[in-house]
């Protein structure tokens, strides 16, 4: 599975449209495998970033808002869509890789992240 | 009645207050870390206040601009509400248009300890206006003509920024309405918007309306008054008639508008505001500059921004646009059934030139719909002088000369309004034509001047302004 999550510094980006930075890994059996690919996007742009998903053949992103239309279009290229998640990209990335994260999650991890 | 004690409020339930607020309240931290929120911005973001305790406020209200990071970079020196518009996405996936105000919050010991941030959501609001024809017309601003449309294209732009902004123009041209529009079209919209009129006032009445007093200031100071720059904190304060500032003030507004600080009268204690302040005028303030009667630092610092409005009769076809707005108008606030101008009527109004300009052209339409038994207006249903002789190629008034608004001859400039009563000599200079007009209107109007003004197509402070000018009272 490919999944892709919007970034910003080290957590999700708050919102999709304003993403200006990607972070796309490939998981094997719930677990990551290679190396992820962080890439800069040459600005924000809902539209760009929809491009870049389906050309990079994404199966699942994780992000902040995202607008109705986006999440539709989206999601009738079957794509899934996790949305407003608040946390470190590490940890949404744990649990979107062994199936459990959940749309609206606020991750919180024991050390206290230092973005919540 | 059981005894008067604000004591009781010392242990106010702070949560149960925001909950009676109309719009989402969130209490943060000075990082920007969510502290605590009422039901309706749990509402908009749909996140309960308990879950997102300690979070980022971005993280929840996923707004453009970056909430946070506008507040952490606001220093809060000079300003003491940060307001700011732009859109969040909200729990249900829709990007709503919101307005942001931030305030600092500080404990008892006068300490910093947070921020609180409301958020209007202005969608619906933003909505509403476009479904009203523009900006413009919504504001009551109307106008195709092209000097009409570049003021208008102008409009966001004059009302985006803070700058300060001089509108220009001769009397009834509509400086107010566009003062008040760009107030309405600003980030400042749901604050004050304050007029004053600096030519109605005498200079020490003048301070004290602008910049307030403090009880004994003066004989008759009976108690603390803000000041109109006080009162319009975090608004827009509009002077009109600056050229009649007198030059003492002239130096206080210099001031505030350098420091955005001033004293109220009597007052030993600064006050600070954050005001955006617009300008009009119908005089020529350049050559009252070369006159010394106007401060030149002040007028650079007034005429950052100007905006010219032209006379009505350099706007061609928009006077019929006018006409026609004003007879539905009038006609359906008067209850009547008025479809329009006779032709010949309609000829006559439009070869007219009205010196008072828009104003002017109201009154007119407003005493003819009056007037008027049957459906259309005919040219024995307007007022007198409008089909009296013509002397001059003048405007109004001199004074209401500006530097920009010189006059386009189009053949229908020359047809100020002389009341058929007057008949002026070969070569009267345009001030005795005026003083006669206005004496002949007094007489008309057994002294009254509300409708000696409404007869010459003025405003009343500019009937007051002339009177004074020409020693009349």
């Amino acid at each position: 599975m490919k999944i892709l999550l919007t970034l910003r510094d080290n957590d999700v980006a708050p919102r999709f449209d304003l993403a200006t930075e990607v972070l796309i890994v490939e998981t094997d059996n719930n677990t990551p495998v290679g190396k992820p690919r962080n890439i800069l996007l040459p600005g924000p742009s809902a539209d760009e970033l929809c491009s870049l998903i389906i050309k990079e053949g994404i199966s699942l992103v994780v992000c902040g808002g995202i607008e109705e239309a986006h999440f539709e279009y989206l999601t009738w290229k079957k794509i899934t869509v996790i949305d407003k998640v608040i946390g470190s990209i590490v940890e949404a990335l744990r649990l979107a890789a062994n199936g459990s994260l959940k749309s609206g999650a606020i991750l919180r991890n024991s050390q206290g992240d230092k973005s919540l | 009645m059981k005894q008067y004690d604000p004591s009781a409020f010392s242990g106010l339930d702070l949560l149960n207050l925001l909950n009676g607020l109309p719009h989402g309240v969130v209490l943060i931290d000075n990082e920007g870390r969510i502290v605590s929120a009422n039901r309706i911005f749990e509402a908009v973001t749909g996140y309960a206040a308990n879950d997102v305790r300690g979070v980022g406020c971005d993280f929840v209200l996923r707004a453009n601009p970056d909430i946070k990071k506008s507040i952490l970079e606001s220093t809060f020196d000079t300003v003491e509400i940060l307001s700011l518009e732009g859109d969040i996405i909200n729990v249900n996936r829709k990007k709503a248009l919101v307005r942001f105000f931030v305030s600092p919050l500080n404990s008892q010991n006068g300490k910093k300890i947070g921020y609180m941030v409301a958020v209007e959501d202005i969608t619906a609001l933003k909505a509403h206006d476009r479904q009203r024809q523009g900006l413009s017309e919504a504001k009551g601003i109307l106008g195709h003509s092209p000097k009409m449309q570049e003021i208008l294209d102008f409009m966001p732009i004059l009302a985006r920024t803070d700058t300060t902004l001089l509108i220009t123009g001769e009397t009834g041209t509509g400086k107010d309405l566009l003062a008040e529009a760009i107030h309405h079209e600003s980030k400042r919209a749901s604050y004050p918007f304050i007029k004053v009129n600096c030519g109605a006032l005498p200079e020490t009445l003048l301070e004290s309306e602008l910049f307030g007093h403090v009880r004994g200031a003066y004989t008759g100071a009976h108690s603390d008054k803000p000041g109109m720059f006080r009162l319009a904190q975090g608004g827009t304060l509009f002077l009109t008639e600056i050229g009649d500032l007198p030059l003492a003030l002239q130096v206080k507004l210099l001031t505030v508008l350098d420091d955005r600080e001033f004293f109220p009268l009597g007052s030993s204690k600064k006050v600070q505001v954050d005001v955006r302040l617009i300008t009009g005028t119908n005089r020529d303030l350049r050559q009252m500059v070369k006159d010394g009667t106007f401060r030149e630092d002040l007028y650079y610092r007034l005429n950052v921004l100007r905006a010219h409005l032209p006379a009505l009769r350099e706007r061609g076809d928009d006077t019929t646009l006018l006409l026609d707005h004003f007879v539905k108008l009038f006609s359906t606030s008067l209850g009547k059934d008025i479809k329009g101008f006779s032709e010949e009527t309609m000829a006559e109004l439009t070869r007219y030139a009205y010196p008072g300009n828009v104003r002017e052209l109201r009154n007119i339409v407003e005493y003819a719909v009056n007037v008027c038994p049957g459906e259309r207006i005919t040219p024995a249903h307007l007022p007198t002088y409008i089909h009296a002789p013509t002397v001059s190629t003048q405007p109004a008034s001199q004074s209401a000369r500006v530097e920009d608004g010189e006059r386009q001859g189009d053949g229908r400039n020359a047809l100020p309004p002389v009341p058929s009563e007057m008949n002026f000599a070969q070569g009267s200079t345009w001030s005795e034509i005026e003083k006669g007009q206005i004496l002949a209107a007094l007489m008309k109007t057994g002294g009254n001047r509300s409708l000696a003004a409404i007869q010459l197509g003025w405003g009343r402070s500019t009937l007051w302004r002339k009177i004074k000018r020409y020693a009349l009272d």
